[in-house]
């Protein structure tokens, strides 16, 4: 199948509406309604895209690049014709929708009686083709990418999993694909970097500044405003200059989405849902179906590293301050001459000193709660969920488990009553193997 | 008349193109900077651009990212980089332009920047990620303490963001030769420059340099428009290949010395004649 579609790629090029070939792969191939999501395209023209946070803080060379990118989020994304097409790939391709499924082991872990946490539901990320969340944003914006007749996609990647998601994207649709990682990366996250090589990307090390995510994007920034003509950007998480932070999250949406209709299809929405935060792409979709449902409280999950009274954590909304980093205005990790610090955390995909302005606002509005965890906490958490429930997770993931406890007697003192909370199970954890047996190789063995 | 309009009008009064050079300040120090910078100067540099080092340069190439972070290994700041160009001021009636990333005036507080730099001579801003849409109240800051705000326009600016760059900045425009980031140019992208800084100079009335990627004296000429027809540019800039002298260079003397002998060949460069 996979050979056949590759073959066709170019046929896609500049193509708005369904081709023939697709009509007759995908017959019938409109999800159920409760599934289908619909594009909230906002294109503001200036800073301000949530609240005083987003913007386009770029080189003037890049400016009429996202202008493109925003006129084809309001004439290509938002059309029938492509959500139609997205929506199939979605469904054969990613394996859409994952399961909502319950974790009871694991929250009696966390509370033995059950006065808290009386239900945690695990939205199954993880379950993705490419393991992880990150596909729905890849396969999103290589298939606008295509329709924007780019020929070459550069991305990106912390942990891989973005990286590993783009060039899985650029394959199907036999697209070239450039994958910038940070050098620390590369060597802590090897698995990936194979994979990616296997998927025909190129992965070109980083050897700047923390050699981590933040430098990675650098210069994947500077290779977009060097080939702007034909390449398309597929920024990895809800960060980035307008329109990156509103079209990720409504790549993403379809997590809540989903999460959401399952929900009730058990009996009712869940109490709390909550997520982790590095950019914060898994956490904007997992919320962006609940944002209007007011009794459902979110919480965000940062990585707190050594601790944040240290200077290695990578808890950006916490112990952060306003400023720009990659192109919008967000909270970010910087000393008082704004210097952008390196971040810390045990997971690469967290390991980050930006976070989205979407977030920004949330919590500054209080619609949203960002807690902390630290690396042993993650490390706990990972072995603890495959203990009891069968699932290696991803390091950052398990930033989402390790509070898990807290924010159900946070929200059970609140109501009076033990709580339901849904977690998105962002990824799972083939990736960190390396690092777990780096970090605790006795009790991994045992 | 502030020091960058009289600049401009004396060096198109006496028909020549201007000089502007960039240096990264704290590149190998900042008492160093400050010395490299009225070399600069007095070898014919008719502009400073004055670099604050930021830890995150997007647009720059590898030389100036460098520069960037051994200032910053070696304490330079946006703090540090006004105070070097007060000590500049105090030896030279050069005009400066504070040359930098949003994020450390963002966090320093724009005001107070802007007043900072007021104090110091500093003559205009140049804030590489700040498009005209952002930036407002660094603008009316800048504006109501005489402060020019430099505009940067680049081949993928089109006929509407002319204007719209136009209608807020002031000093002169910076015209960037090439889509990428600092270093790169080759001789056709810096000749078209010229054609286009000529024509950006009739939309906004406003002097135009050209920059990235002239690397020496004859692209210099070609930039500045000298090697074609029609009028070219106001100028150009050299930013990375002093900052690569400075780099290779064994110690201050020869650090001195490099700077100095390639802005008075630059400036030779565009004395000479139209060809």
């Amino acid at each position: 199948m996979c050979r056949l579609l590759r073959e066709k790629g170019p046929a896609f090029v500049g193509e708005t509406a369904v081709t023939p070939a697709d009509a007759a792969r995908h017959p019938a191939r409109s999800p159920p309604a409760r599934f289908c999501y619909k594009p909230r395209v906002a294109t503001p023209p200036t800073s301000g895209a949530f609240g005083p946070y987003g913007g386009r803080f770029v080189a003037e060379t890049l400016v009429p690049a996202l202008d493109e990118l925003s006129a084809a989020l309001d004439g290509i994304v938002a059309t029938p014709a492509f959500q139609r097409e997205l929506d199939g790939w979605l469904a054969d391709y990613v394996g859409r929708p994952t399961p909502l499924g319950d974790a009871s082991r694991f929250a009696r872990t966390v509370d033995p009686t059950g006065e808290a946490l009386g239900a945690l539901w695990l939205k199954r990320e993880d379950l993705c083709h490419t393991g992880a969340h990150k596909i729905n944003n890849a396969l999103g914006q290589v298939l606008l990418a295509t329709k924007m007749g780019k020929r070459r996609i550069i991305a990106e990647t912390g942990a891989g999993q973005h990286g590993v998601a783009t060039a899985t994207a650029a394959a199907l649709f036999g697209l070239s694909c450039d994958v910038y990682m940070g050098a620390v990366d590369v060597a802590r996250q090897a698995p990936n970097v194979a994979r990616m090589e296997l998927l025909g990307a190129r992965v070109i090390p980083v050897e700047t500044g923390s050699r981590t995510l933040k430098d990675a994007m650098n210069e994947a920034l500077r290779d977009w405003v060097t080939h702007v003509d034909g390449t398309y950007y597929c920024v990895g998480s809800a960060a980035g200059p307008h329109p990156y932070p509103t079209l990720v999250a409504q790549l993403q949406r379809v997590i809540g989405v989903e999460a959401r209709a399952q929900s009730l299809a058990r009996g009712g929405l869940p109490d709390a849902v909550v997520a982790c935060i590095g950019g914060g792409s898994n956490a904007i979709g997992m919320f962006g179906a609940f944002l209007g449902d007011e009794a459902v409280a979110l919480y965000g999950v940062e990585a707190a590293g050594d601790g944040v009274d240290t200077p290695r954590h990578a808890a950006t909304l916490t112990r952060g301050r306003v400023g720009v980093l990659h192109g919008s205005k967000s909270y970010v990790l910087c000393d008082d001459d704004g210097q952008i610090a390196e971040a810390h955390s045990i997971s690469a995909g967290l390991d980050y000193p930006g976070v989205g302005p979407q977030h920004a606002w949330l919590k500054d509005t209080g619609r949203a709660t960002y807690l902390v965890a630290t690396d042993a906490e993650a490390l706990a958490a990972v072995r603890a969920v495959a203990r009891t429930e069968g699932i290696l997770i991803a390091l950052e993931t398990a930033h989402a488990f390790a509070r898990v406890g807290d924010v159900a007697r946070l929200e059970a003192a609140r109501r009076g009553r033990p709580v339901t909370v849904a977690l998105c199970v962002s990824g799972r954890g083939d990736k960190d193997l390396s690092t777990l047996l780096a970090e605790e190789p006795h009790h991994v063995a045992s | 008349m502030s020091r960058l309009e009289a600049t401009f009008a004396a060096l198109r009064a006496r028909g020549q193109k201007a000089l502007v050079a960039y240096l990264c300040v704290g590149d190998p120090d900042v008492a160093t900077s400050i010395e490299l910078a009225c070399v600069a100067a007095e070898a014919g540099a008719d502009v400073l651009e004055l670099g604050v080092p930021f830890s995150d340069p997007t647009a720059d190439g590898p030389a100036i990212a460098r520069a960037s972070e051994r200032a910053l290994a070696h304490g330079a700041s946006l703090a540090r980089t006004i105070e070097a160009a007060r000590a500049v001021r105090a030896r030279s009636d050069v005009p400066i332009v504070l040359f930098g990333y949003y994020n450390p005036i963002l966090v320093r507080g724009e005001a107070r920047v802007v007043a900072e730099a007021q104090a110091a001579g500093i003559d205009a801003l140049l804030v590489v990620d700040l498009p005209p849409e952002e930036g407002a109240e660094l603008r009316a800051a800048a504006r109501a303490a005489g402060i020019d705000v430099v505009a940067l326009l680049t081949p993928t600016s089109g006929p509407e963001r002319v204007r719209r760059a136009a209608s807020g900045a002031s000093g002169f425009v910076y015209y960037v030769s090439v889509a990428g980031v600092t270093g790169a140019a080759d001789t056709g992208a810096l000749a078209l420059a010229a054609e286009q800084a000529a024509a950006v100079r009739a939309a906004t009335g406003l002097p135009v340099v050209v920059g990235f990627g002239i690397d020496g004296p004859a692209k210099a000429r070609v930039a500045a428009g000298l090697e074609s027809a029609g009028e070219g540019a106001d100028g150009v800039v050299v930013g990375t290949a002093l900052v690569r002298a400075i780099e290779d260079a064994p110690d201050d003397d020869a650090r001195r010395a490099a700077v100095g002998t390639r802005i008075a060949a630059l400036r030779a460069a565009l004395d000479a004649p139209h060809s």
